[in-house]
């Protein structure tokens, strides 16, 4: 058969799906995650042809957890796919978690008929309206020929400065719509301007504070991790000899088997961090946003000391406290040429203060009761992975003894939903994180109520051969609430306790292995049983049922003042 | 303390919404909102006056500047700016108290643009307190409505410098 060929003067043209479709494999788009849906069909029918990977999650949010922890895993741009109306509500949960943690990802909308919008037609919701505040960017495609360049634009804007999720909503008839082919332009956004490059007075500012400071302390967030820094950071820390401290979102950034790691500050953290924090000179905050759970008591956060602030959000300088030298940029950047304006110092009595805190309050739990303690369950883990497994959490206490007991060592192994404090982000982040790294072992520590909220996704799993394992520390009490009821409320344990199902039996239904463990001496084997296991699985670890997390920094109170410390001692 | 801000915005859906979205959730406070075209189709100029202390308004105008349709923001602090009010405001008339609201009208260079049996639509333009006190003196005559655009400013020409206008 032979084909007509097509006048000379009639631009080739192709339906938007395909053009959304080319668009984002031109982005270098390998997988996506995403539900079906009416007025997503034309873009699905597209993506049947396409080199992308497709993963179908059991809901919505499931799938935009995945495409944030595959974000998170990878550093590169997680994309997420929702119809119209209830799919992009679905959605809100996950975007609102990746904004908050500042996790670039594209989500496409579909959405009704340009001409039916604003009419209450079938399955319309106002994305835009219901997205905004949790996104970093969103925008309605009203012109087919818009569709390639606000496509571009959005990997753009959530992969850079402070990254973030940005959002397009597509109508249906975009999709459909023929649209003349064009050869790809630059991106321009004369509204989006970023600093990278640290002001170089700035710096040298810094580096003088740094030199004249008998007793610093390096606070590391996780726009370290997100900017790639995490060697400059080493070299700043190993040159001027500073201590380290990170935030939930800063773990992985500085090897926390280094003797200059304080490991985690705030409500939860060591009491050796907030102990350095609170009598320091000089806090270098970088990629941190002084966060209400990092710094306690506003008015008493690090009261002696200068603040330097490196950040490439300007907006996320002197918002809570005031800094005397911010550094706008990026921190990669900055710590090299801070690295290189530094000189050494030995600081030797400092480091003799911080390792006397060590040593007389290390993190530390009991270790002599009959039941399972579920730090014992998480530091065995830690011991049989030597601490090298990527680990994913839901919510609750289980997040906080796997940031205090799982010892991470390089950046990107942590991955938890920190800002927003999302359950039910675990087992769907842990998907989205092997998804980036087939054929590493995996591991969501994840509470029984986080878990049960998105266990669904085990068919995900199960479907495309991830062998995540679930590691779960079932205290059958949402533990954390019960935590703040024992401390607050009079040990009055309202509605914070559900009855779960039989965990083993619900992976076992869902085709994945399910294993319930009670017995303290069970627990080696089985986490290395666990840890062989070749399919998904759930181990579920009934701990004891009301063990605390300690130490704690009260709501409201000053970064010092905690309590929990000494409690193990009497033993 | 009230800041006068202007921000040079695209000319998009979704700005407005985005800006009085961003205010109500930041729990910011607007004390007025002037928006419209400029010389340039694509863009329009927004002038937003914001009351709060120095890091709120500092706050305001980072949190302005990150969003992704807002051009430019300018926060006028400190500089020799001029800002207008335009109100129209509807005052009973009765025929004998014409000539005093003429008088007054008049003290004010505010322009009369319509007249009823028993009322005069009043056009002032001028800075907000000049539009106070012309309101506080139609008072006793009795106010049946009226109408203001909110603030609209520009800063006055400084020799050897440039207007700075940040994007931050
Ligand atoms: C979606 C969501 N709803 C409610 C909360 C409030 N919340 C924080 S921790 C927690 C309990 C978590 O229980 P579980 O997952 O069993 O973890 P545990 O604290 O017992 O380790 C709750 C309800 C939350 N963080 N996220
Ligand atoms: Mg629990």
């Amino acid at each position: 058969m032979s084909k007509e060929p097509s006048p000379p003067s009639a631009p080739a043209r192709k339906p938007g799906s395909q053009v959304i479709v080319d668009t984002l494999v031109e982005q270098g788009v390998e997988v996506m995650f995403g539900y079906l849906g009416g007025v997503v069909l034309p873009l699905f029918d597209k993506l049947y042809d396409s080199p992308i990977r497709f993963i179908i999650p059991r809901h919505e949010q499931g799938g935009c957890h995945m495409a944030d922890a595959y974000a998170r895993a990878t550093g590169r741009v997680g994309v997420v796919v929702a119809t119209s109306g209830p799919g992009a509500t679905n959605l809100t949960t996950g975007l609102a978690t990746a904004m908050m943690d500042s996790v670039p990802l594209v989500a496409l909308t579909g959405q009704v008929r340009t001409e039916l919008i604003g009419n209450d037609a079938f399955q319309e919701a106002d994305t835009t309206g219901i997205t905004r505040p949790i996104t970093k960017h969103n925008v309605i495609v009203k012109d087919p020929q818009e569709l390639a360049p606000t496509i571009r634009e959005a990997f753009y804007i959530a992969s850079t400065g402070r990254p973030g999720p940005v959002l397009i909503d597509i109508p249906v008839d975009m999709q459909i719509a023929e649209v003349p082919v064009t050869p790809p332009g630059k991106v321009s956004l004369p509204g989006y301007r970023i600093r990278t490059h640290g002001h170089a007075r700035q710096i040298s500012a810094a580096a003088r504070a740094i030199n004249e400071a008998q007793r610093p302390v390096l606070y590391v967030g996780g726009g370290v991790i997100t900017a790639g820094a995490a060697a400059e950071l080493r070299a700043l820390a190993k040159k001027a000899n500073l201590p380290v401290t990170m935030t939930l979102m800063g773990l992985g950034a500085f090897d926390q088997t280094d003797p200059a790691s304080l490991d985690m500050l705030g409500m939860h953290g060591t009491a050796y961090a907030n102990f350095a924090v609170q009598e320091c000179d000089l806090l270098i905050a970088v990629g941190a946003r002084f966060d209400d759970r990092v710094t306690g008591h506003l008015k008493t956060f690090a009261p002696q000391a200068r603040v330097i602030h490196i950040d490439i959000d300007p907006a996320s300088i002197s918002k809570n406290v005031r800094v005397e030298i911010p550094v706008v940029g990026s921190a990669k950047d900055i710590l090299a040429e801070l690295t290189d304006a530094v000189e050494p110092r030995e600081r030797a009595e400092w480091f003799a203060r911080i390792a006397a805190w060590k040593q007389r309050h290390p993190l530390q739990y009991d270790r002599q009761g009959s039941g399972i303690k579920p730090q014992y369950v998480i530091e065995e883990l830690w011991r049989q992975t030597d601490g090298q497994a990527t680990i994913v959490t839901g919510v609750g206490q289980h997040q906080m003894w796997t940031a205090q007991f799982y010892r991470f060592r390089r950046p990107r192994q942590f991955i938890s939903s920190g800002g927003l404090g999302t359950m039910g982000y675990g087992l769907p982040a842990a998907i989205g994180a092997q998804v980036a790294r087939p054929g590493e072992l995996v591991v969501d520590i994840d509470g029984d109520s986080s878990f049960n909220m998105t266990m669904n996704e085990l068919c995900t799993a199960v479907q495309y051969e991830l062998p995540v394992k679930v590691c779960l520390i079932n205290n059958g009490y949402m533990g954390m609430v019960r935590q703040w009821q024992e401390l607050f409320y009079g040990r009055r344990y309202s509605c914070s306790s559900l009855k779960n199902p039989d965990f083993a039996k619900v992976a076992e239904a869902y085709g994945a292995v399910g294993v319930t463990v009670t017995d303290k001496a069970d627990v080696s084997d089985a986490v290395a049983r666990m840890l062989a296991e070749t399919r998904p699985c759930v181990f579920d670890f009934h701990v004891d049922r009301e063990e605390n997390v300690w130490p704690m920094v009260p709501a409201g109170r000053s970064l010092h003042e905690m309590d929990g410390l000494d409690i193990f001692e009497m033993a | 303390m009230k800041h006068i801000i202007s921000a040079l915005v695209l000319n998009k859906p979704g700005v407005l919404a985005h800006v009085a979205g961003m205010f109500a959730a930041r729990a910011f406070n607007i004390d007025s909102l002037a928006v419209g075209r400029t010389d340039d189709p694509n863009l329009s100029r927004m002038t937003i006056v914001v009351i709060g202390d120095d890091r709120v308004v500092e706050q305001v105008r980072k949190q302005l500047a990150k969003i992704v349709t807002i051009v430019k923001v300018q926060d006028f602090a400190g500089q020799d700016v001029v800002a207008r009010d335009l109100m129209l405001i509807t005052v009973s008339c009765p025929a004998e108290k014409r000539p005093e609201i003429q008088a007054l009208i008049e003290m004010f260079m505010a322009k009369v643009v319509d007249i009823g049996p028993k009322t005069v639509m009043v056009e002032v333009a001028g800075p907000e307190s000049k539009i106070e006190a012309f309101i506080d003196s139609c008072r006793p005559y009795g106010i049946k409505s009226m109408v203001r655009t909110g603030t609209v400013a520009m800063a006055r020409y400084v020799r050897g410098r440039a207007t700075k206008e940040t994007n931050e």
